[in-house]
């Protein structure tokens, strides 16, 4: 085990600069907040932001195992479908989790 | 805490449902998949040779997932602090940009405010985005974020203590959960701003993002992302002695 010193420098210099990088931009942003253009970029902002974050999951996946693929991107469909449909985030993320759940381990199963 | 009128913008009702069981229901979804991943987590953790209580003060003072599965082997190799410093830096460089939309001016008193900018992750922000939170209390907002690194702090520290006791791989892909609530609120955030282009505009930045930095694919996207939004936006009204 490592030394428990180190250890707490480690969490410490982790969490201060994680820390830094969410706080300190509110600060040099606020006297921004009342221009016109950077009120027209964080109203565009979170749809990238969350195409984005959605994609990068993406990479995760094992795209040389195809039929693992095929799994993500029915479940995938099967979000966005409910989503569109019902318009309940809390049921597209379930079932769509349990499309993917079901057919990665039905896969894994020998 | 509802005694401010705070006059919305949105055309959103002014009555916000701040009770922790109506918040709970709303990231109960989410939980279902940082749990889990939690899990995951803890059992790296104890695997790599590191205590159990890792798990825990790591998901509970760092809370950063992708920084804290980088941090286990660097801990066990005793990598210099100040190349732990640029790895944090360099893999949570991304945070900056949540600062232009989360709802910070409705979270009122400093100790509030330090923790929600602390747990200001990928799935608090995303929670958090729309125009729906920009009226949401502070209780509402607080309560969000706790249960969120709850789940987090509590599937790490399961997974350190029992994980490896638990037949955990029977059951694979929790994970996807994360992937549906960024789709979802993708699918949100289009239906509110009918912006093809800027959606068109990201996808292509991800793609390049991925082809070109793989291993800093979040950090390369988000970054051109921004930068073409302030330039597109900049050109759009382009007016004389405009700073």
């Amino acid at each position: 085990m490592p030394d428990p010193g180190y250890l707490l420098g480690l969490v410490l210099v982790s969490a201060a600069i994680t820390w830094a990088l969410r706080a300190v931009p509110f600060a040099l942003l606020a006297p921004m907040r009342r221009s016109p253009l950077i009120g027209r970029v964080s109203a565009q902002l979170p749809l990238g932001v969350m195409l984005i974050l959605a994609l990068s999951t993406v990479r995760d996946v094992a795209f040389h195992d195809t039929d693992r693929a095929m799994g993500f991107v029915l479940a995938v469909a099967v979000t966005i479908a409910l989503q569109l449909w019902r318009r309940s985030s809390a049921l597209s993320i379930v079932a769509g989790t349990a499309t993917y759940v079901l057919i990665s381990t039905a896969l894994a199963s020998p | 805490m509802r005694s401010t009128i705070i006059e919305a913008t949105e055309p959103v009702a002014s009555d916000i449902d701040d009770r922790v069981g109506s918040t709970l229901t709303l990231v109960a979804p989410v939980g279902l998949g940082l749990f889990p991943l939690g899990i995951g987590f803890g059992v790296l953790v104890v695997h790599a040779g590191l205590p159990w209580w890792w798990a825990t003060v790591s998901t509970g003072l760092i809370y950063a997932g992708s920084l804290e599965f980088l941090l286990i082997p660097m801990a066990l190799t005793g990598t210099p602090l100040l190349a732990v410093a640029a790895t944090a830096l360099v893999v949570n460089g991304r945070h900056v940009f949540y600062a232009l939309s989360f709802p910070l001016q409705q979270v009122r008193s400093p100790l509030a405010r330090t923790y929600a900018t602390f747990g200001l992750t990928d799935e608090a922000y995303a929670m958090t985005a729309g125009p729906q939170a920009q009226t949401w209390t502070t209780k509402r907002i607080l309560v969000l974020q706790l249960l969120l690194q709850s789940f987090w702090v509590a599937g790490a520290t399961v997974g350190a203590l029992v994980g490896t006791r638990l037949p955990l791989d029977r059951l694979q892909g929790l994970d996807f959960a994360l992937t549906a609530l960024f789709v979802v609120l993708a699918i949100e955030a289009l239906r509110a701003t009918r912006d093809l282009r800027t959606a068109g505009l990201a996808t292509l930045c991800a793609v390049a993002a991925q082809a070109v930095f793989p291993e800093l694919m979040l950090l390369a996207a988000l970054s051109v992302f921004a930068g073409l939004l302030v330039a597109r936006s900049a050109l759009a009204s382009r007016k004389p002695a405009d700073a």
